[in-house]
């Protein structure tokens, strides 16, 4: 395992600028979440580090040695793709054995069978090993792509939004089990998504890019109670920060133009009037759609709330976040 | 009562089976003709009107394999008695067997210039499609235009510019010669046909094989030529049917050594009289080849073996 640093990357594609002067250290056995939205760079980050593209500028280490010039089978890194995961010609087993294979590791054919046997089964796909891999389910193809992954011993796992094309339970199950894996083993993961679950419950740190800046990099607790523009406030927390204008409650900071709200700064039993037009029963928790002086509110309440639409209900502001005219955090 | 659209009625069903069946009457029936005028007699390949139940023989074969000469009475007691059935068979007609005849060895040129044409063809196409469809090619489209252009003009157009060439190179006659000739003339359009195979496979598996630690070249021999067999074996037999076929060139270029069957199947006629049935058995067994390399290579030929593993 090992540290990967970047430091000033930049890449264009063209015209199009993917990653602009972006510097970022993965500590060693950390779990990196790459957050944005699509286009933001989080890809073109992980194809950067594994040498399938190389930067324009800038410099990409891990585990302290410049990757300057060296091939992906070089680097030793394992990487689980989004797309086209499982070679269609080979089965289960020779998916996850093709990594062990290759003229870098020469894995003796015993080692071979052991690690494809224990990863079969975290993934539990035993089952599944002599079918064609064209034969599976999406699902299936995803954990076997994660398993050619975790079959290696590499000094970084890169991912790919590993698990966006998988079923809320499956994904669930599969966010514990990546997680575990990672804590035990020390490994060290650079991990892309747009899923804000998937980075509050698994990283250890979370970079939010924007358009090819990274925009902020801590850990997701600080991230979330201390986000440093609108846009990274906007990357977590659900339902997301309501965003208003900064006078709306008074005693605004001079600079700010917007007050930023999560549910939980928004405090209910009094203060100013608002109007509820509808509620959403989610079993644990219960969200509130709020009018409030024509401009609407999502916050959440008690999950046997006997609130109806139009209703009133009084509400002021706590530890409220404020952002001016760029979108920066100003308080 | 409603019907789906990718579903076919039974009328349907029942009238495009029909056209199938007649299609395939209709092609077959020249060659069902020319494999039975192969087991005919030299009179009934020729009666009129044309005879289609006979007494089959062999006659056409032995001819075609043997040379033969007017057999003497003091040539006939030195052979002795007729031992083999096809000694029986010329002995029938006063002539006795000289010695084999021309077309195994004609036959032996076309296969390894067929055979060797194509495979020649197939590793310098498939390297070059790799290449063009992977790589940053300066002058990419503009390559590939120019090669699609040799096939713009009849390769017999340049005949003679070619014999030239090859008098002073000395590959007349040669069957290194009819090797590359076929090979240059098919490569454009093998070139063509797997650069559109291998645009087809996603450049993902390789990236995914450079990550598991294997090279570019291992990358290509382990992941993309797996994926592209379907693509090579149908231009395979495109180019081997291309060299198989081949007349103009072979008559121009060859004669002795290297002549392939096609030139040498209607030489049979002005050997020893109008023999049709041994010109028909030429043609039989010229057949063989190309069809049993398509039956070899047709589970290859049915798409989506490569299709389904992507993730949609």
């Amino acid at each position: 395992m090992a540290e990967v640093t970047l430091t000033n990357v930049c890449k264009s594609f063209g015209d199009d600028v993917a990653l602009d002067d972006v510097s970022m250290t993965v500590p060693d056995g950390s779990f990196v979440v790459l957050l944005g939205p699509t286009g933001a760079g989080k890809t073109t980050t992980l194809r950067m580090v594994s040498g399938l593209d190389t930067p324009d500028m800038g410099k990409i280490t891990i585990g302290g040695r410049d990757m300057a010039g060296m091939t992906p089978a070089q680097r030793d890194v394992a990487m689980v793709f989004q797309q086209y995961s499982l070679y269609p010609h080979l089965t289960v087993r020779q998916n996850l054995e093709f990594p062990l294979k290759s003229p870098i590791l020469r894995t003796p054919q015993p080692e071979i069978d052991r690690k494809v046997k224990e990863v079969a089964e975290v993934l539990q796909i035993s089952h599944k090993l002599d079918n064609k891999s064209t034969a599976l389910s999406g699902g299936e193809m995803q954990r076997v792509s994660i398993g050619r992954a975790l079959v290696r011993q590499p000094s970084v796992y890169l991912m790919d939004e590993p698990l966006s094309s998988l079923d809320a339970k499956l994904r669930s199950d599969l966010r514990i089990e990546l997680k575990g894996i990672q804590a035990n083993s020390g490994a060290t993961l650079l991990y892309v998504t747009h899923d804000q679950i998937e980075a509050m419950t698994m990283a250890t740190h979370v970079g939010v890019l924007d358009n090819g800046k990274l925009v902020q990099f801590g850990s997701p607790r600080e991230l979330y109670e201390n986000p440093v523009s609108v846009y990274a406030a906007s990357r977590l927390g659900q339902p997301r920060i309501n965003m208003l204008p900064a006078d709306i409650f008074g005693g605004a900071p001079a600079a700010a133009t917007h007050i930023g709200l999560r549910p939980e700064q928004i405090l209910q039993g009094n203060g100013e009037d608002s109007t509820v037009h509808r509620i959403e029963h989610l079993g644990d928790q219960t969200r509130l759609h709020l009018s409030f002086k024509s401009h609407d509110l999502i916050t959440v309440t008690d999950a046997h709330t006997d609130l109806k639409v139009g209703d009133i209900v009084k509400i002021r502001p706590h530890e409220a976040l404020y952002f001016g005219a760029n979108g920066a955090r100003v308080a | 009562m409603s019907f789906s659209a990718t579903e076919p009625t039974r009328g349907t069903k029942w009238f495009a089976g029909i056209a199938v069946v007649l299609y395939a009457i209709i092609t077959l029936i020249p060659l069902l003709w020319i494999v039975a005028t192969g087991f005919k007699s030299p009179a009934d390949s020729i009666s009129y009107p044309p005879v289609v139940v006979f007494e089959p023989s062999l006659e056409g074969y032995v001819n075609l394999f043997t040379a033969r000469t007017r057999a003497t009475e003091d040539m006939l007691e030195a052979a002795g008695p007729a031992v083999t059935w096809y000694d029986k068979i010329t002995r029938n007609r006063g002539t006795i067997i000289s010695g084999p005849s021309r077309y195994g060895e004609r036959f032996m040129n076309s296969i390894i210039i067929g055979f060797g044409s194509t495979l020649l063809c197939m590793i310098l196409g498939t390297a070059a499609a790799y290449a063009f469809s992977r790589f940053k090619v300066p002058l990419k489209d503009d390559l590939l235009f120019f090669i699609l252009s040799t096939r713009m003009m009849p390769p017999i157009a340049v005949a003679i510019p070619i014999f030239l060439m090859f008098r002073n190179l000395g590959l007349n006659d040669t069957h290194l010669g009819m090797i590359l000739l076929y090979t240059a003339v098919n490569l454009s359009l093998s070139v063509w046909l797997l650069k559109g195979f291998i645009d087809e496979i996603p450049i993902e598996y390789e990236e995914a094989a450079l990550i598991d630690g294997y090279t570019r070249f291992q990358a290509f021999y382990k992941v993309v030529l797996p994926q592209a067999a379907t693509g090579i074996a149908s231009t395979a037999i495109f180019c081997l049917i291309f060299a198989w076929n081949e007349y103009a060139f072979a008559v121009l270029l060859t004669s002795g050594t290297a002549q392939t069957a096609p030139p040498f199947i209607p030489t049979i006629i002005g050997t020893s009289g109008k023999d049709w049935p041994a010109v028909a058995a030429g043609a039989t067994i010229f057949l063989v080849p190309v069809m049993v390399f398509t039956i070899l290579l047709r589970k290859h030929l049915l798409r989506g073996i490569t299709f389904g593993a992507v993730r949609k």
